[in-house]
């Protein structure tokens, strides 16, 4: 039985129940606050999201809070390397829960153009886990903002996403 | 006596309990109760709606849309925000002060809340209308900056502790041309009640007798209140986020709730002193209240999104340098006009 069943026929009109957990997913997906990081040339195109043309904004995404403390979502935006690893991680670790990460652009991906490169990490998910992965070098803002709003559609429908145990 | 809508209505609900409970005393203890509540809901209430005002108009001022997907035009982000930081992790620092460090939060919204007691909202619509009015909001704007400097020091962490020292010196030299600016205006009233200052503006503004002491008390009340172009406390490209730079979740958002009920103040502040208070033709003094708070927070929004941040020597030198000398001469020349004023007639 639905819990939405349990309002009385008279009352469906004027009154919504809901759980606290659906409460709390409604106001996480719609409030990701990013934390203001950019590690190369797709922090550009992460700046460009929030800025006039594509109004990240829109959504609710554009608080980009400086410190770890008040973000919810890492966007990580280009190459990371082995020398930024250790502080990447730091960040991450800092975030309080419930934190996301979205991997931006090739390199954080899988490397990118660097994949084989000594000093480059082949993929951010060696280092912090992801939940959002966008391809593209950079990605255009477009591809950032869908991404964002699929990670909306993730923290909504958490039963979705199977995780792998590795 | 004429009173105000907001007055009448109080003492009609006072009335009402009264013939309910049959005792006058008890009528008074919950009408004091209720008018607490409801000027709590009316700061938290001003709050959300002004974050949500600050995002569209930011969005005006920088050609973009701001927030308008979550509810109708967007009306419930700030919800959706405030939701989201009560579900977030409380993260303590290892190293902090537990005591003092959790209390700031709570501690900067006594002071925030405070000033309103003496602020009048409508004709006789007043919590206390104090003899030294002004001068208790001054003592008690000034308390802010202790849980400031407290915060980023039990936090135990070089941005906060950095934030929390800018924190004092910009507050410590805004206060001062704050303080001489409104000195002119109680000279020119000759009373430091709240009440009196806004019913000697019956005939005209003190915005058009104390143009230069409007200015300087814009100005610095803009540093006071920590908004751009004097957000050095949170300067997020030099100190993180100054004192606040520990605080996660809930905490934080006692802070944000703290300055945007700082803001109000101000605004508040503004109006009373300057634009007539709740004064102005056909329309009850409660909306002229209102819309002259609303422009206010306007203007103090329109100068954050327009101008770029200073650097702290900067402001500490436009407060020092400019600020207070021309606030000192202005106090010397209302002196002057108000002794050739008495001379004449």
């Amino acid at each position: 039985m639905e819990i939405v069943d349990l309002v009385p026929e008279v009352l469906k009109n004027n009154v919504m129940i809901t759980t606290i957990d659906g409460l709390f997913k409604w106001a996480r997906s719609n409030s990701l606050w990013p934390l203001t990081s950019g590690l190369s040339c797709c922090a550009i195109e992460m700046m460009c999201a929030a800025a006039a043309r594509f109004d990240l904004a829109r959504f609710g995404y554009e608080v980009f809070r400086p410190s770890p403390r008040q973000a919810d979502l890492f966007i990580v935006a280009g190459t990371l390397t082995w020398k930024m690893a250790p502080p990447l991680k730091r960040l991450y670790e800092q975030m309080p829960e419930p934190k996301y990460v979205i991997a931006m652009g090739s390199c954080a991906n899988a490397g990118g153009p660097f994949a084989d490169a000594y000093s480059v990490v082949p993929g951010i998910d060696k280092i912090i886990p992801v939940d959002v992965f966008i391809p593209g070098c950079p990605p255009r803002p477009e591809a950032l903002i869908y991404g964002m709003l699929q990670l909306k559609e993730k923290i909504r429908h958490p039963e979705i996403v199977q995780r792998t145990a590795k | 006596m004429h009173t105000g809508l907001l007055a009448s209505l109080a003492a009609f609900i006072t009335g009402l309990i009264e013939s309910l409970l049959g005792h006058g005393f008890a009528a008074q203890l919950i009408m004091v109760l209720l008018e607490i509540i409801a000027i709590f809901a009316v700061i938290s209430l001003a709050v959300i709606i002004q974050v949500y005002m600050e995002r569209r108009i930011c969005g005006f001022i920088q050609d973009r849309l701001g927030p308008n997907r979550v509810g109708p035009f967007g009306l419930l982000q700030t919800v959706a925000d405030m939701i989201k930081l009560m579900s977030k992790e409380d993260i303590v620092p290892e190293k902090a002060n537990r005591l003092l460090w959790g209390m700031t939060p709570m501690l900067l919204f006594i002071p925030a809340a405070l000033v309103y007691a003496v602020f009048p909202f409508d004709e006789g619509a007043i919590f206390a209308d104090i003899g030294i009015g002004v001068f208790f909001v001054m003592a008690i704007m000034s308390q802010g900056v202790l849980m400031f400097l407290i915060g980023g020091y039990a936090s135990e962490d070089k941005y906060s502790f950095m934030g929390a020292m800018r924190a004092v010196a910009q507050m410590l030299s805004s206060e001062i041309p704050i303080a001489f600016s409104i000195l002119a205006v109680v000279m020119v009233t000759g009373s430091l009640r709240m009440s009196d200052i806004v019913s000697a503006q019956t005939n005209v503004w003190f915005v058009c007798v104390q143009p230069l002491a409007f200015i300087i008390f814009i100005i610095a009340m803009l540093m006071e209140t920590n908004r751009t172009p004097f957000d050095l406390v949170e300067g997020e490209a030099e100190i993180i986020a100054g004192p606040f730079t520990e605080y996660s979740g809930m905490r934080w958002a006692l802070f944000f709730l703290a300055e945007y009920a700082n803001l109000l103040a101000a605004a508040i502040l503004t109006v009373t002193l300057f634009l007539g208070g709740w004064q102005g033709p056909f329309l009850p003094g409660i909306i002229w209240f209102i819309i002259k708070v609303l422009i206010v927070i306007f203007i103090f929004m329109w100068i954050r999104w327009t101008f770029p941040r200073t650097r702290i020597d900067q402001m500490m030198a436009l407060s020092w340098k400019v600020l207070l000398p021309l606030a000192l001469f202005n106090i010397m020349a209302t002196g002057i006009g108000i002794y050739i004023y008495k001379w004449i007639y």
